[in-house]
């Protein structure tokens, strides 16, 4: 067709119009895939030419010692943070680097941060309502009515969460581990294709770790998620696939065995003289 | 909908049963006791009240913002002032040839500065229905372009309520300008009816002092409406947590921007409402200080349940009152240390005092937004 026949075609829409709303395209495999990715701080190199290919429906763990970057990929991938050089994409029809925040949220990319953030004034109920994948512009929102569907969906992930007990408590008195599953549970709520889950179980008693365990591996397949986590007895218990991070690279990657084997790894986390 | 559901809660319909009842006992004492009974409402105090009631609309504006979107603006007098020119330009307009100098079409003040026209931006306002909607639409465009530029960058917390103590006391050396064409520092004044209605008649008073009691029933239940509605959640968020609430997915700048437009537009009909009744509007409501007074009346009643707002106005402008009477020099003197008195003892001011008497009582969980943070 040529331009002229285009331009012309009353019924012809066009990709730019389309676009925002078209679905994750995951046929090629990858959810998310950074390239050649590049952050600095005032010279200090925060994130070093990495490159990650997480898979769709994929439970992938991210291990590093302090400083690895592993917060700045996050930060990366959720739009907070611009990258200097590099590429990253959703699926394989999103450039995640010409998004904003609230635009990649709405596409699918849930995110819990490392210290929970739950709205502490509202009830667990509400903070899931809020969470819930909806219309979420200005007018939609005040209008918003509770249908009995958005109820049913929002008791499901009560009971996946275990806080069916605390629906109309407000969050600012459950317990540290209680607002983890919280912040999970609105992850849940809108309908994410991939949860980057940052510490999960930082400051966690062992059972509630038990749970949470349970709760992450019940969750890939349907969703892809990405944990990061310092405690290696909780990746060991959950991880299929574990990725090392150092100074901003990917430094191996493979099965909890094959990587708590590699001399470099090895190296790394006990703390030697590379 | 989102506006009748404050109609179906409770403390909603405690409110405007309270308010109602008031309207109806005044009117009634006013009309229809003797003069020399002691239980007589005097037109003055009619008057009084109705101003009381303005203050308390406005204070019900400030906390939509300050208590349920946690922007502390300390610069709503300028919306308030804004809303009360708009008034007073058309109460102007209605003078007429009444004037001192008896011109047909110019203010006084204009003839007085020897201007040969009126301004382009004085027309129109001869018209009733313009005015009206200028009422709103003034305060509600200059927040709208304050907030949007504010709201984008992201400017919130402190520097926000600097901006907008600026914003108030630039606002006020503009209006003290003759060049301006709103009066200059006398302002806009001697005003002789309102629609039809002669202001200086007992009659048009009460009509004043009613229509402001549904001015503040209205304005009330708009603002429940916004805060019961899940936009009044995410304001919570927003308040808490604006970040996360950004991560949510939420435009946390637009929610920002629609609570601010419609506060600052409740505290330009409290402005109009208030011209005609204390007969005078000049650039000392634009004073910083009266915005910072309209905060102090927020935290004094309670922040983030709205009544609250109203018990604070109405109780500390009535001190005001008393209190100027008296001692004049000492009322700063009682305004400050009732402010400190309220925020050692009763940090969530009296709405809070009255919230744990009833928790006592029914050890009920509490609605939505009560708890505000400091």
């Amino acid at each position: 067709m040529s331009i002229f026949q285009e331009l012309t075609d009353r019924e012809h829409v066009f990709e730019f119009l389309t676009q925002v709303q078209s679905p994750v395209d995951v046929r090629h495999g990858p959810i998310l895939y950074l390239e050649d990715v590049n952050v600095s701080f005032d010279g200090f190199k925060a994130i070093n030419n990495l490159n990650l290919t997480i898979d769709d429906g994929e439970l992938r763990c991210i291990i590093g010692p302090n400083g690895a970057g592993k917060t700045t990929m996050m930060d990366i991938i959720t739009g907070k943070t611009r990258p200097d050089t590099g590429s990253v994409w959703f699926g394989s029809r999103h450039n995640l680097l010409t998004m904003n925040e609230p635009d990649i949220a709405s596409l699918g990319i849930g995110r819990k941060f490392q210290k929970p953030t739950v709205f502490e004034a509202l009830t667990v109920f509400e903070n899931l309502e809020l969470a819930m994948a909806a219309d979420k512009r200005v007018f939609p929102t005040l209008t918003a009515i509770m249908k009995p569907e958005y109820r049913d969906r929002i008791d499901e992930v009560l009971e996946m969460i275990g806080l069916k007990d605390l629906r109309d408590r407000l969050a600012g008195i459950l317990s540290h581990g209680q607002k983890q599953w919280l912040e999970i549970g609105m992850l849940l709520m809108q309908k994410p294709r991939l949860l980057l889950v940052d510490e999960p179980v930082a400051g966690m008693t062992e059972q509630e770790m038990e749970r949470t365990a349970e709760l992450l591996t019940s969750l890939a397949g349907k969703q892809s998620v990405v944990v990061v986590e310092h405690d290696m007895g909780f990746v060991r218990s959950i991880a299929r696939k574990v990725t090392v991070l150092h100074q901003g690279s990917v430094l191996a990657e493979g099965t909890m065995d094959q990587v708590s084997n590699d001399p470099e790894v090895i190296k790394v986390y006990l703390g030697e003289e590379a | 909908m989102w506006l009748t559901r404050p109609l179906q809660e409770r403390s909603t319909q405690v409110f405007l049963g309270v308010l109602f009842a008031a309207l109806v006992v005044v009117t009634f004492l006013h009309l229809f006791m003797p003069q020399d009974s002691a239980l007589h409402v005097s037109a003055f105090t009619v008057t009084l009240l109705g101003k009381y009631l303005c203050y308390a609309l406005l204070a019900v504006a400030v906390d939509l913002v300050w208590g349920y979107l946690g922007i502390l603006s300390l610069g709503h007098g300028a919306f308030f002032a804004l809303g009360g020119y708009a008034m007073g330009m058309y109460l102007m307009r209605q003078i007429g040839d009444r004037g001192v100098y008896g011109d047909p079409v110019l203010p006084d003040f204009m003839v007085f500065l020897n201007w040969l026209e009126l301004p382009w931006f004085w027309h129109g306002f001869e018209m009733a229905w313009f005015a009206f909607i200028m009422v709103l639409l003034a305060p509600g465009l200059l927040a709208l372009v304050f907030g949007f530029l504010a709201f984008r960058s992201r400017v919130t917390g402190v520097y926000l309520s600097i901006i907008t103590q600026a914003l108030t006391f630039a606002l006020m050396l503009a209006f003290f300008r003759n060049e301006m064409g709103f009066g200059g520092n006398n302002g806009l004044t001697d005003f002789k009816d309102i629609l039809g209605f002669n202001l200086r008649t007992d009659a048009t008073r009460l009509g004043l002092f009613i229509a402001t009691g549904i001015a503040l029933a209205i304005g009330y239940v708009i603002c429940r409406g916004i805060v019961t509605s899940k936009l009044g959640r995410v304001s919570v968020a927003c308040r808490d947590a604006e970040a996360r609430t950004r991560f949510l997915g939420y435009r946390v700048e637009r929610v920002q921007l629609f609570v601010f437009v419609v506060s600052a537009m409740l505290a330009g009909v409290a402005g109009a409402l208030y011209v005609p009744q204390v007969g005078i509007i000049n650039p000392s409501e634009f004073s910083p200080l009266f915005s910072i007074e309209i905060v102090v009346w927020v935290a004094l009643g309670g922040r983030a349940t709205l009544y609250g707002a109203v018990i604070g106005a109405i109780l500390v402008n009535y001190a005001k009152t008393v209190f100027t009477g008296i001692m004049p020099d000492a009322w700063l003197f009682a305004l400050g240390g009732l402010f400190v008195l309220v925020t050692v003892f009763l940090p969530k001011g009296i709405a809070g005092l009255l919230q744990k008497r009833r928790k006592a009582k029914t050890d009920n969980d509490t609605p939505t937004g009560q708890e505000a943070t400091a």
